[in-house]
């Protein structure tokens, strides 16, 4: 069962009140008193955000920005991606890694122009990846952390854009999916950039935390008629497992690399040199002896992190794995999750058990996200 | 508070109820604990037949966040099991003390009962758990 947040050691949101005065049960993440659900509960805000919009406090997430001539440069030896190929108003997904290939955090990475970018990060790394950020910065760069005096509300699902767009007099609807333009909502001013992390068509807006409370409250009335709901962070789980998005303390970490992650895709060998890259190049030419695999699991036992995977089949030791991320998959119609295994079991269609607390639950492995929107 | 905890039933500090009727004692899991778990996704028990014994677990019930054991609060054969819930598990959230019952034992042992909180008992209980 869910600890209770102990509000006397919690940070805030500039939410918090309002999440408090809506039902919110707040818990601990990251440091932060955060609402893990509402009055209606989980699976309701789930289903709204597939099927209308759901508003969702992202504030404890942390924003650096890197100012200077030489910003791209800097950028570019700190992260695995490309970002040359950004223009100004675009925006990537990509990972930090150390020296060895393990992952530092994975952030989404905006350039406002050739010489200011702005980076989103996860809430429990903020401190970690500041300093990370700091000592990198060549002569002339300076990274600074806008964490405090900025908030963070995502909008996502399929009435987002019009909801969003309703409170705005700027073109929201035109801006591209990784795209962003700085518009007013509601009167607040804010960089809204068409990202998310539920697998929906969405915006995720950062304004000043001091507007955060008028813009909050300006969604949710503009969205009540269209179903718009506040959603927890347990929504925001079961949404981003089924649109097979990545945790990081969870699927990723120091000790995991983007190649057995399957984020290879972010991984950009030929722009240059950048921190981890001889790692991952000598891992790539090897191979990875671990993969992150997705599986769907027949009967309705929900895998958890920590339970083993296993092939029973096998002589010796079954155990060829382990969960690092499950959820119901409330519009999957059958539970989901995230393992390492051992990579000759990583293949779809491959039949693994999952140790549910000593009850063996067959699953199979699936590729690709386990839920994608109509487009 | 009586509409959180009836006053008709009897309470555990594993949070589950306890309807009597006679020798067949009637089980479910309390609203304090339907509002810790949240939505409950699905619930595992013992088929009608088998037995249970006093303050050992005798299924699970899971919901999106977490799994919990479920203990058995007397001991004795199941006579009746709700087989509804495997594709409601919902009523468990909308009525615990209704449509979600999980199932019926004949108790082997009635004196056990002794050991079971009445309404007032377990609200205390519960403010004490949540303080």
């Amino acid at each position: 069962m869910t600890t209770p947040a102990d509000s006397t050691s919690l940070k805030e949101t500039p939410l918090s009140n309002e999440h408090r005065e809506l039902g919110g049960k707040l818990i601990d993440f990251g440091g932060f008193a955060m609402p893990v659900q509402y009055k209606t509960g989980i699976k309701k805000e789930h289903h709204a955000v597939r099927t209308a919009a759901g508003l969702f406090d992202v504030s404890h997430m942390g924003e650096a920005v890197i100012r200077g001539e030489r910003a791209l440069e800097a950028l570019q030896r700190l992260i695995t991606n490309d970002a040359s190929v950004l223009v100004d108003g675009r925006a990537l997904y990509t990972v930090l890694c150390r020296p060895d290939g393990g992952i530092v955090d994975d952030c989404i990475v905006y350039r406002r122009t050739s010489t200011e970018y702005w980076i989103v990060l996860n809430a429990a790394n903020r401190e970690k990846d500041m300093d990370w950020l700091r000592q990198h910065m060549p002569a002339g760069v300076q990274a600074e952390d806008l964490s405090e005096e900025t908030a963070l509300i995502a909008i996502q699902g399929p009435m987002a854009a019009a909801v969003a767009g309703s409170q705005s007099r700027s073109d929201l609807a035109s801006v591209p999916s990784f795209g962003f333009i700085d518009a007013e909502i509601a009167g607040v001013p804010c960089m809204a950039a068409r990202t998310g992390y539920t697998g929906e068509d969405g915006f995720e807006l950062a304004c000043p935390a001091d507007r955060a409370t008028e813009l909050w409250r300006a969604l949710l009335t503009a969205g009540e008629d269209d179903g718009v709901v506040p959603a927890g962070l347990g929504a925001r789980d079961t949404l981003r497992l089924e649109a097979r998005l990545h945790l990081y303390g969870q699927d990723i970490d120091e000790t995991t690399t983007p190649y057995e992650a399957g984020l290879g895709w972010v991984v950009k060998l030929g722009k240059g040199e950048f921190i981890g890259r001889e790692a991952l190049a000598a891992q790539r030419e090897r191979g990875v002896g671990r993969k992150l695999a997705g599986f769907r699991v027949s009967g309705r036992s929900t895998p958890r992190p920590g339970y083993a995977i296993a092939d029973r089949a096998r002589g010796g030791d079954p155990h060829i794995g382990r969960v690092t991320s499950g959820g119901p998959g409330l519009s999957v119609g059958a539970p989901i999750g995230l393992g390492y295994v051992e990579t000759g079991y990583a293949r779809a269609g491959t039949q693994l058990v999952i140790d549910c607390r000593g009850k063996d639950v067959p699953a199979e492995v699936i590729k690709g996200p386990f839920y994608r929107r109509a487009s | 508070m009586s509409a959180d905890y009836p006053e008709d039933l009897r309470y555990t500090r594993e949070h589950e109820w306890t309807r009597i009727d006679g020798n067949t004692v009637q089980i479910g899991i309390t609203r304090f604990a339907v509002e810790q778990l949240g939505d409950v996704t699905m619930v595992e028990f013992p088929d009608e037949g088998d037995t249970v014994t006093k303050d050992e677990v005798f299924g699970t019930v899971e919901s999106v966040k977490a799994v919990s054991d479920l203990y058995a609060p007397v001991s004795g054969k199941v006579a009746r099991t709700n087989t509804p819930l495997a594709d409601t598990p919902e009523h468990i959230n909308e009525d615990p003390y209704g449509e979600g019952w999980l199932l019926e034992i004949e108790m082997s042992d009635p004196s056990e009962l002794g050991e079971l909180m009445d309404a007032a008992a377990y609200e205390a209980f519960v403010a004490e758990e949540e303080a």
